[in-house]
């Protein structure tokens, strides 16, 4: 084992781990008005970070705590898109508050090497470390706004929620390691193989799943979710919707996968549980939503249902199905929460969903580029999330997964109804006063690309399917 | 490789709306939309000329990788498929026409919503790929549930809502057959699906289910027909030529390309039910139609009925009754577009879609009432008109195939001729003498070159229908043969069984 050749293969991590010092300490010396100048060195930074991943060969470091591999790669590049434009938006958003501090870049970064860290750790060790350290930047995250007091409960039930789910996945862990006598996933997956399975691996599997449930805030361990969504600035809650969210399914998919595949068919009965219920209540409870973000959450609660079915179909396919399903989903949902910044009035942000009220009147180019970014979350073709939500059945159909298919299918016809209210208010009801004009370039940007990405995936999807094939295989040795 | 005139036929129009997106002004909008669709009428007829009535296969094919993993990009048309091309490109210059003064606001965003549109429908008759061809059918809805939703009348949301999850619910269930057939036959492509039609009898029952359910819904059949009365009243007079004249096509053509060479077993197995469904269908529907106070809903029932009638030929899987089926379905495209354009003319003057308030148009609008008269008659399927021949072959095909089931579906053309003409008495005939219609002015120029040409159509099909069959004739034996072999292989163990027992 060489210590040069292990750092060398989390570079990208190296990178973000000295970068956040050095920004930290530069914040600390120059003082809040350096707060934009960091933001953008932290956007630097994860770029740079992205451009080594890319570079980054197979490797394995650390007695195999730690993988590089196609797979870890593909979710660090969805991670690092995702915390970038989060930061953008945020530098705008607390800039317009007078709020700008340079902690809040810090903390995405580290955040962000959490979970870098979280999908490429091939030990629950390794798993656990990155886990917390993302999550604890996270509650600091969603509390950022501390003046205000949904955002200061949000980070408090977070935290509160985080660490009970901790706790579960930790007794998992070590559940796991008792009976199988490792934590490392390719010893426990030779073990189990050899075997069979015990009933103590079996209880630390629910134990795992369950904390691993709760991070992608899957049903019934979603209660959390829509309190921390509403309550989090605008911004954090589009980096827990998407950078989030995508570490954590990633790790979820590696630590199922990985570590049991022999004992397929004892986890895939809880995933597709949680998978179906995710979905209808995903579905089901967004209608009644007034709060946009709080239906964002519900959505995102819904999508994950989605995403979990591509694990419980536990094929290369399935993999690739979560893979493109997350990478849309991240390029949609950050456009969402885009528009959502841009929902202002009077100078004052605006949350509600009868604000969008007439805006096809008054603004629209910001509600087309809404309602496709909603229609494409409900997966019409030929808007990008149909591409996600394709690939998703395409695999869960080969597994032989047809009921969950079928339920998935029609939850989504409920999830439709939610869209196109949103749709039809802005389209369809008498205009609201009007929203304010001018955005900043971030956003604009972010939302041309958003919008860009949705409307014509499907006219040239293949890059995004090679590549996310690619990443599929490398986790399946 | 000549020009690929499938392509051009299906995207030019989206170029349309780029250019309408560039130049959003009211009258440059409907200038360009107009422009767009008669360049695509043109080319499809372009496209009818190229196209070689004798050979019974896709034609025009053009083939680009896309998906990849067997689910490309490909488009072709065969003699069921291209004349609903036509049609489509054929309609949408007289929606955009009709659409020409009614509608004052949003005009630009309505052009490109249309033109949107036209690309999705004539997609989807062109497309010959499963995937491809899904996505068009349900990539339709979004401009659809705009135009019912932001130009339509009171209860447009409902409506709006009402047609797009109808038809979704049912269409994600044909995703998911369209998904198991790909792992099963490892390609979603239409023609290699079609030349091998070797589905498991268990799976074919429900493959078809699957697809009955998307196509059901956009046909409509009774009972899942309710979301049509709603959309169509509620919907501009364009778009209720749209839906009645194209979208509810899309069913009809579904079950001809996929049900019934795909799936032969299966429906064989369900005809007996779509037979009694399309019975409920002509009868009941015919009854309601008879009941109604709103014009556009009167219609809209009226088309349920006819499209009964399709259903019915269709699954008589004899030349009689396919064909019948495919001509009732151009002809009520034409016919039922022009019914509500009828409409739309009396609507604009008056603004309300009540019978009760009309009576005596004949008196100040003569050239309405004849050119009215004419398309009710259509609607009845009076001989000499288009209406006749597609009735009149469906039910002749049902009666070769089951004599009770032509005899009842014949009780709905009586009832047709009851609901139609009792509405033409009530707006046509009479004395004038509400005073709102006093003043009431006859067709404008616009709405004579609107209505004349299908006036001509109708008259013309009706009398002289070759070219239609010319079309239709090669590709609809090929379909009925393919499907006669495939159930005759299905049968033939059995029989081999049954007599080797009987031998022994």
């Amino acid at each position: 084992m060489n210590l040069c050749a292990d750092l060398m293969t989390m570079l990208p991590e190296l990178i973000l781990a000295v970068g956040a010092m050095a920004l930290l300490l530069a914040g600390a010396i120059g003082g809040e008005k350096t707060a934009p100048l960091i933001s953008w060195g932290a956007i630097l930074l994860l770029l740079a970070a992205g451009v080594a991943s890319v570079m980054g060969q197979d490797a394995t470091a650390f007695h195999n705590a730690f993988v590089s591999d196609g797979f870890s790669r593909f979710a660090k590049l969805l991670i690092l898109g995702g915390a970038a434009l989060s930061i953008l938006l945020a530098e705008e958003y607390f800039a317009r508050l007078n709020l700008s501090r340079f902690e809040l870049p810090v903390l995405m970064v580290i955040a962000s090497l959490g979970m870098m860290l979280m999908v490429s750790s091939s030990s629950f060790l390794a798993l656990y470390m990155g886990l917390e350290l993302q999550s604890l930047a996270l509650y600091v995250l969603a509390s950022f706004n501390r003046d205000n007091l949904r955002s200061t409960e949000a980070g408090l039930k977070y935290f509160v929620l985080g660490a009970l789910s901790s706790g579960m996945l930790l007794y998992g862990i070590s559940l796991i390691y008792g009976f199988t006598g490792s934590i490392e996933f390719n010893a426990i997956a030779s073990v189990t193989t050899a075997d069979g399975a015990g009933l103590g691996v079996i209880f630390g599997i629910v134990f795992l799943i369950a904390g691993l449930a709760f991070k992608v805030s899957a049903v019934p361990f979603h209660m959390w979710t829509p309190d921390v969504y509403e309550g989090a600035p605008t911004p954090v809650t589009a980096y827990f919707a998407t950078a989030a969210k995508v570490a954590a399914l990633c790790l979820f998919l590696r630590a199922i996968l990985t570590p049991f595949p022999d004992l397929i068919h004892q986890w895939r009965q809880i995933i597709i549980f949680i998978s179906v219920l995710s979905m209808a209540l995903g579905a089901i409870a967004a209608i009644g939503q007034t709060n946009i973000k709080r239906l964002m959450a519900y959505s995102s609660i819904g999508h994950m249902g989605y995403a979990l079915l591509g694990l419980a179909a536990g094929t290369t396919l399935g993999v690739r199905g979560v893979l493109i399903y997350l990478a849309v989903y991240v390029a949609t949902n950050i456009g969402v929460f885009a528009c959502i910044q841009a929902m202002r009035r009077g100078g004052k942000a605006v949350e509600d969903i009868s604000d969008l009220s007439g805006l096809a009147r008054t603004d629209l180019k910001l509600a087309v580029l809404f309602a496709m970014l909603f229609l494409s979350l409900a997966g019409l073709p030929p808007l990008a999330g149909f591409v996600g939500k394709f690939y998703i059945f395409l695999a869960a159909i080969q597994a032989g997964l047809i009921w969950p298919s079928v339920i998935g299918v029609l939850a989504s016809t409920i999830g439709l109804v939610y869209y196109l209210r949103l749709t039809a208010i802005m389209f369809f009801n008498e205009p609201a006063p009007a929203l304010d004009k001018g955005r900043a370039f971030g956003s604009t940007a972010i939302m041309l690309v958003s919008g860009a990405v949705t409307l014509v995936l499907l006219v040239a999807p293949s890059p995004l399917i090679n590549a996310a094939d690619a990443a599929a295989r490398s986790l399946f040795p | 490789m000549s020009l690929p005139i499938l392509s051009l036929c299906t995207f030019v129009p989206l170029l349309g709306a780029l250019a309408i997106l560039l130049m959003p002004k009211a009258e440059n909008a409907r200038w360009i939309a107009l422009g767009t669709t008669g360049i695509v009428f043109a080319l499809s007829l372009v496209m009818w000329s190229q196209f070689d009535n004798a050979n019974p296969g896709f034609q025009l094919v053009e083939k680009m990788n896309w998906l990849g993993g067997g689910i490309s990009y490909h488009m072709g048309v065969d003699g069921i498929s291209m004349l609903f091309v036509v049609l489509t490109a054929g309609l949408m210059p007289f929606c955009i026409l009709a659409s020409w003064e009614t509608i004052e606001t949003r005009v630009a965003e309505y052009m490109i919503a249309f033109l949107v549109l036209e690309t999705m429908m004539i997609g989807v008759f062109c497309a010959l790929d499963l995937v491809l061809f899904y996505v068009l059918f349900e990539a339709g809805l979004i401009p659809m549930f705009l135009i019912i939703g932001v130009w339509g009348g009171k209860r447009r949301v409902y409506a709006s809502f009402k047609f797009f999850l109808y038809t979704f619910i049912g269409s994600v269930l044909m995703l998911l057959a369209i998904m198991s057939m790909y792992w099963f036959t490892g390609t979603t492509d239409i023609v290699a699906l079609l030349d091998n039609p070797n589905f498991p009898p268990q799976m074919q029952t429900w493959l078809w289910l699957a697809f009955f359910a998307s196509f059901a819904v956009k046909m409509p059949m009774w009972p899942v027909h309710t979301w049509l009365p709603d959309a169509h009243v509620e919907a501009p007079t364009a778009g209720s030529v749209i839906l009645a004249g194209i979208l509810l096509k899309m069913g009809g053509y579904g079950f001809l390309r996929f049900s019934l060479p795909m799936f032969p077993v299966a429906t064989e197995m369900f005809a007996p039910l779509v037979f009694s469904m399309s019975i409920i269908a002509i009868i009941y529907t015919s009854l309601v139609a008879l009941a109604q106070e709103d014009m556009k809903k009167l219609i809209a029932y009226s088309s349920v009925a006819h499209m009964g009638f399709v259903t019915m030929g269709i699954f008589t899987l004899n030349h009689q009754g396919v064909e019948g089926g495919i001509f009732q379905m151009l002809s009520h495209g034409v016919v039922s577009g022009a019914l509500f354009l009828c409409v739309g003319v009396v609507y604009d003057r008056i603004h309300t879609r009540e019978i009760a308030a009309y009576g005596g148009l004949v008196n100040r609008m003569p050239l309405y009432a004849a050119c009215f008269m004419v398309f009710t008659m259509a609607n009845v399927g009076l001989p000499g008109t288009s209406g006749f021949i597609g009735e009149f072959l469906t039910m002749l095909g049902a009666y070769v195939h089951n004599s009770w089931i032509a005899i009842f579906a014949a009780t709905g053309v009586i009832l047709s001729a009851a609901y139609a003409l009792f509405l033409y008495r009530r707006i046509i005939f009479g004395a004038l003498v509400k005073p709102s219609l006093k003043t009431i002015q006859d067709l404008t120029p616009r709405e004579v070159i609107l209505l004349a040409p299908l006036v001509i159509i109708t008259i013309g099909l009706g009398i002289y229908p070759k070219p239609v069959f010319d079309v239709t004739t090669p590709a609809v034996a090929k379909l009925i043969n393919d499907n006669k072999a495939a159930l005759a292989l299905h049968h033939a163990p059995k029989v081999a069984i049954v007599q080797k027992e009987a031998a022994q």
